[in-house]
């Protein structure tokens, strides 16, 4: 089987690889452009923990094709932070006791993300519903859905981005906007 | 009981404090290392064949069409392994034969459960080796399947060894007092069959493996919480001294007890980077680990309870039939003894006795996950409190009253031997109902009636045995255990007055990295971020025995504790002999160890340590160095304890349950970090809920594991959970000095009793009165159809 | 984890999209977001050899009011109709497939054209008795919902054919309610209910759609309760409801029994059509 080049901007940098049609997302981004923080817990698109934006939106990249991404931009936790200074929602896991492991919360911070882009200022409710496709293990999720509501509350979901119409919406404009704290 | 380090250390009082953790902020940015995180020059791939079939004869292998793909250097079957032993199961009870068949690498002759591994394949692809290990051909010969204990134990019952002529393992059995005078003495005995589901640990990080056999040693980074363990036994297994094996546990990305084995991809991917001579690696799909990563509970425990009429309890007898699968992994038939210690609950009962029947069925072994023993035994005694309570007709909690053992703070003993460390039960019920009150509760419950949804509460008031562990009790001469129980630290002060810990514990998201760093620090005078805690390397510390059984903290944390106060101890007679003043004069005030009542002259920690290594002017005989290492053997477990509530709303028309409030009393002894307990708290909770109400490993009659991933079964998210309530009350432990029991696995000890008990009473008044977990909609509907239907 | 071997290609236009579907014979899949056909590779219970992905082609995305009805590309993510109130049950139900991140790739094309009687999508169209449009090499067809799904996850897009549109009526005047049944939040239905209710001046019904998901193999209309509520009065759900399994006779599995199922299709369906009829 022949392999496929892929030109993608990956949290601003730019690349091109050759890869096989059958690459995954995840394994494009781990294995070949060595960014780690992104992690796979599943095989059957339920864990979350591969979550990363695409094109603005939370994706799980073990389900997305590298090729699908191709002209695509690729936000991934390393890209969350803006040098020294966190994210709020970095900010607001530290601070309220967010993760134990870690594994799940590059994941969960970016499915997070996503979630204060669409609706900035959530209830707890909504918070909880928001994040039903990222599972976690250790924390019971009462530190992350406080976490979550305590970033909204510090801005964090304060992003000049249209809400999604259902009318001519094309891939890549409704992008998350830099969230800075 | 003895407690030699100082509880006083006169530091910066970071002990105690909410301190945001040391470790986040590599994990929060994606800069931490877990196993797959890590990859060598010229690394192989690994991919494994597994059995469809639960248990069959293997005819034949095939291996030459994957032998033949590009990049796969070899394919590897029982065969062509080399190994005398297989692999360890480390407990033999004393006087007790214990059927343990041959658990090998990999399959040799017949496969026993599904996912048994028959081959596996090394290439130089992460992906082609998979479809190599798809191209491996074997043909199976089915044998006769049993995946019901209960049937397993039956004359004629198809056998999973034929070797034993039975699927019996072993039986054990501990009691104390007077069990049928109990009985005889009781105005009422009730008697009911709980049954404890098999559950999986579910770490989000599978398992991972990547070893490395380089110029005659051997390294191995495994997603593990025993790196200690797997170095003896790689050294065992691969016949390699143990000097020359190195294993290091990189960040771990949970384990709930999952992790706390010998599994055979790690053997084997050793065994083939050795064979190789080049890095091999194995990264577990959540489908293999649902298969081949061990289980948990699997009890069906048959209670029988006796009591008066006011509410006393006379005797409790219990058989534990325990499903262990088709082999017996490292701690597998010690996970029912667990439930035994502790089968007297908070409780005075005089007579209590447990007798157990370990069981083979074809289904993948059990072993310790979160709770391991205890979460079973306290669901089933809190369960039959409540039983007992309505058959009685008296309330839950003052029957729990009635039987509590009074406050102690001086060992108390059980019936079966078993010497509580401290306790006060009543305490944590008290504190308990000042968050909620059960009245409330019942009056909400009567207006929410008529719109179909039923309000129920239930409780739960535990005691749990943990701090593995005192090795007098456990090890070969006592309880049997091939091991011993204690922990080691090293703290190294550098000349600079930064301090590495080195802990032989391997924690995998517990945060000890700043509970450790508090503990040190204020021994030291000295802020947590100036200690770097390192851990899960079998190579940089000293030997540890890991993290497991809620010990890392009451065992490690007080090694650490000690190996802190040598150094101070060390640093007062630096400081008196450059001060001129007496050691006993020298005390640690504000950063600086001072002579008591000058605080104008004194030395920080920097200070001392640069005496110490440039030894000009130290004490007459003293060594340089500021260096001092602990090994701490406890005296005995310690016995944490507490009193949750669950309020759930039943929905009757479709069974489904809604968890309204779920409100936590934990005793831990004093807080070291009240973040991390409430954080253990949360998520031990959560395993519970999910065993209640969502997860569950099933295999259908024919051995196929029909829960096989995360579609099936079914992690709860956040959507499901309430935020949860946690207060805590304050008894300390007599066995250490920081005074602490662990609490790691007291959400999951105590949550699943609680929330069967608040379902339960939420539909007594449609005629339910008893039901199993998982409660499933399935089940709650079915459970209202049948006592509607007056059938029970 | 890791799909089998396949080549890909990514046209431009239709035509070459057709051109590589006839090229690739039996074993070529079209591609949309992928997350119905993606999850069955990795487990490689699906191994096409070549996939066609519609990402290039234009005009595929977004949805239209015209002439009384909706025109929804294929292409058209579940995210661009998640809770859009115009768009009826379309909106309530693509709000609840999965999760978020599915819905932010998940197509409605996708879906459809899959036919997975577990999935949202399919019970929606059934129910609001919309059509798609189905291009192929002889031309272009339009297929009534109740055409489309033949059978579990078999359809009436033919191999070498390609579901490009979506059209469903204008739902003004209906009252709708998606009534989705679930262990878990993310999870498949259990069982779901589209219940659509038009309400006449007097309050009476109207008119009324009800329909299923996971009840069988494809989605299923729950006629008898339609026929039993049509012109009656809203007093009349909790009745019409008791006749919504009828003739039906699902699938169980380990967490919910035949039995069960059609108890909750009953339950489930009252609950919907007394939500559509306040709506």
């Amino acid at each position: 089987m022949s392999t496929v080049p892929v030109r993608l901007t990956v949290n601003g940098q730019q690349h091109e690889v050759e890869v096989e049609p059958r690459l995954l997302l995840v394994h494009l981004l781990r294995d070949k452009l060595a960014l780690t923080g992104t992690h796979v817990g599943c095989d059957t698109t339920n864990c979350g923990a591969c979550t990363v934006h695409l094109d603005g939106d939370a994706v799980k990249s073990c389900t997305v094709l590298a090729v699908q991404a191709d002209g695509s931009e690729v936000k991934t936790i390393e890209g969350m932070a803006d040098g020294d200074n966190l994210h709020p929602l970095q900010e607001a896991f530290w601070n309220d006791h967010g993760l134990q492991c870690g594994y799940c919360t590059p994941g969960m911070i970016m499915a997070a993300a996503d979630l204060l882009n669409r609706n900035p200022n959530p209830t707890e409710a909504e918070v909880r519903k928001g994040l039903e496709g990222n599972l976690c293990r250790c924390t019971g999720y009462h530190n992350i859905v406080k976490a979550v509501l305590d970033a909204a509350k510090e801005g964090g979901g304060r992003i000049e981005v249209p809400a999604p119409s259902p009318e001519g919406v094309e891939a890549g404009e409704a992008v998350a906007g830099e969230i800075k704290p | 009981m003895s407690a030699t380090a100082e509880t006083t250390t006169g530091g910066n009082g970071h002990v105690g404090r909410a301190l945001r953790r040391k470790e986040d902020p590599r994990l929060i940015t994606g800069r931490a290392s877990y196993v797959d995180d890590i990859n060598l020059t010229g690394q192989l791939w690994a991919a494994w064949v597994r059995s469809p079939e639960a248990h069959a004869k293997i005819v034949s292998i095939d291996t030459s069409a994957a032998k033949a793909r590009d990049g796969v250097i070899a394919v590897y079957t029982h065969e062509d392994l080399d190994m005398e032993a297989a692999l360890p199961m480390a407990w033999v009870p004393p006087g007790v034969d214990v059927n343990t068949p041959d658990h090998w690498v990999l399959a040799k002759g017949e496969v026993k459960h599904v996912g048994d591994p028959v081959a596996f394949v090394v290439g130089d692809d992460r992906y082609a080796v998979v479809d190599a290990a798809e191209d491996v051909l074997v043909d199976y010969d089915p044998l006769p399947v049993v995946t019901d204990p209960e049937a397993a134990l039956e004359e004629g019952s198809a056998l999973v060894h034929e070797q034993f002529g039975t699927n019996k393992i072993c039986e054990w059995s501990l009691g104390g007092g007077d069990l049928e005078a109990g009985f005889a003495e009781a105005d009422v005995v009730i008697e009911r069959r709980i049954v404890n589901h098999r559950i999986a640990g579910g770490a989000i990080e599978p398992r991972g493996v990547l070893a490395e056999w380089r110029a005659d040693k051997l390294t191995v980074w495994s997603s593990t919480q025993v790196p200690h363990f797997l170095r003896l036994f790689l050294s065992m297994l691969l016949e390699i001294s143990e000097d020359r094996v190195r294993v290091i546990a990189p960040e771990v990305g949970g384990a709930f007890g999952s992790k706390l084995n010998i599994y055979a991809e790690e053997i084997g991917c050793a065994w083939a980077s050795r064979k190789l001579g080049r890095p091999v690696k194995w990264i577990e799909t959540r489908s293999e680990g649902m298969m081949v990563t061990h289980h948990g509970r699997d009890q069906i425990d048959k209670v029988r309870v006796g009591a008066k009429r006011d509410g006393t309890m006379t005797a409790f007898h219990t058989t534990i039939i325990a499903d262990c699968g088709a082999y017996q992994m490292l701690l597998t038939p010690m996970i029912p003894p667990l439930s035994a210690f502790v089968m007297c609950g908070v409780y005075k009962t005089p007579a209590v006795q447990t007798d157990i029947i370990d069981v083979m069925t074809n289904k993948f072994p059990t072993d310790a996950i979160r709770g391991a023993g205890r979460p079973e035994a306290t669901h089933l005694i809190e369960v039959m409190m409540d039983q007992l309570a309505a058959e009685l007709g008296m309330d839950p909690l003052e029957v729990r009253r009635k039987n509590f053992i009074p406050p102690f703070t001086e060992p108390h003993e059980t019936p079966i031997g078993v010497a509580y460390d401290s306790g006060n039960y009543a305490a944590a019920l008290d504190k308990l109902l000042t968050h909620v009150d059960p009245a409330q509760v019942r009056q909400e419950a009567e207006g929410l009636r008529e719109k179909g949804i039923y309000r129920g509460i239930g409780f739960c008031t535990y005691t749990e045995i943990c701090g593995n562990a005192p090795s007098r009790i456990v090890g070969p001469g006592g309880f049997g255990l091939q091991g011993g129980g204690w922990e080691s630290a090293t703290v190294r002060v550098h000349a600079t007055g930064a301090v590495t810990l080195y802990t032989g514990t391997s924690p995998h998201g517990q945060g000890h990295e700043t509970g450790f760093a508090q503990i040190v620090a204020d021994r030291l005078g000295i802020d947590p971020q100036q200690v770097d805690v390192i851990h899960g390397d079998t190579q940089t510390g000293p030997f540890g025995l890991d993290t497991y059984g809620s010990r890392t903290l009451a065992v490690g944390g007080e090694a650490a504790a000690r190996a802190a106060k040598k150094v101070a101890d060390k640093a007062k007679a630096i400081v008196a002999h450059q001060l001129e003043a007496d050691p006993n004069d020298i005390e640690l005030s504000d950063g600086k160890w001072i002579v008591r009542g000058s605080p104008e002259k004194g030395m920080a920690l920097g200070d001392v340590a640069g005496a110490a290594y440039v030894p000009e002017n130290l004490p007459e005989g003293m060594e340089p160095g500021l260096d001092e290492q602990s090994f701490y053997d406890p005296d005995n477990f310690v016995f944490p304890f507490g009193a949750h509530a669950c309020v759930v709303d039943v929905d009757a028309e479709t069974g489904k349950i809604d968890i309204v409030r779920y409100v936590a009393v934990d005793d831990c002894g004093p807080p070291i970090n009240p973040l991390l307990i409430d954080g253990q708290v949360h998520g031990g909770i959560t395993h519970a809920l999910g065993q209640a109400l969502f997860e569950r490993i099933h295999y259908d009659e024919s051995g196929q594991l029909v829960t096989g991933s995360f579609v099936d079964y079914a992690l709860p998210t956040a959507a499901e959970l309430p935020s949860y309530e946690t207060d805590r009350t304050v008894t300390p432990s007599p066995v250490n000095s920081l005074g602490v029991k662990g609490v790691g696995e007291a959400g999951t000890i105590a949550g699943s009793a609680t929330v069967t008990n608040a379902v339960i009473d939420a539909l007594r008044p449609l005629g339910v009165t008893f039901i199993d977990m998982p409660l499933t909609p399935l089940r709650v509907w079915e459970a209202i159809n049948k006592a509607k239907g007056g059938s029970q | 984890m890791i799909p089998p071997e396949f080549d890909y290609v990514a046209p431009e236009s239709l035509d070459e999209v057709l051109s590589a579907l006839r090229d690739g014979g039996e074993d070529a899949k079209v591609l949309a977001g992928g997350h119905s056909l993606l999850p069955l590779m990795k487990l490689r219970l699906a191994a096409p050899t070549l996939l066609v992905d519609l990402r290039k082609l234009p005009g595929l995305r977004g949805a239209q009011r015209e002439n009384g009805q909706w025109k929804i590309g294929a292409m058209t993510r579940h995210v661009d109709l998640q809770g859009n109130p115009d768009l009826g049950p379309v909106g309530q139900a693509t709000a609840l497939i999965a999760d978020q991140q599915v819905r932010n790739r998940g197509t409605i094309g996708g879906s459809l054209a899959h036919g997975d009687p577990a999935s949202d999508l399919p019970t929606v169209l059934v129910a609001c008795e919309g059509s798609v449009t189905i291009t192929g090499s002889d031309g272009t067809r339009e297929v009534a919902a109740g055409d489309l799904f033949q059978d579990y996850l078999t359809t009436a897009v033919g191999s070498g054919e390609v579901l490009t549109e979506v059209r469903v009526p204008d739902f003004a005047g209906w009252g709708s309610s998606y009534k989705k049944f679930t262990r878990r939040a993310e999870d498949w239905a259990m069982v779901g209910v589209v219940a659509m209710v038009k309400k006449a001046g007097d309050g009476s019904v109207e008119d009324v759609r009800v329909a299923f998901t996971n009840m069988g193999s494809t989605p299923i209309r729950a006629t008898a309760t339609e026929e039993a509520l049509r012109g009656k009065g809203v007093d009349g759900i909790a009745a019409a409801a008791e006749q919504a399994a009828e003739g039906t006779d699902p699938p169980g599995d380990l967490n919910a029994t035949p039995d069960y199922k059609r108890h909750l299709a009953r339950v489930l369906t009252r609950r919907a059509l007394e939500e559509a009829a306040a709506g």
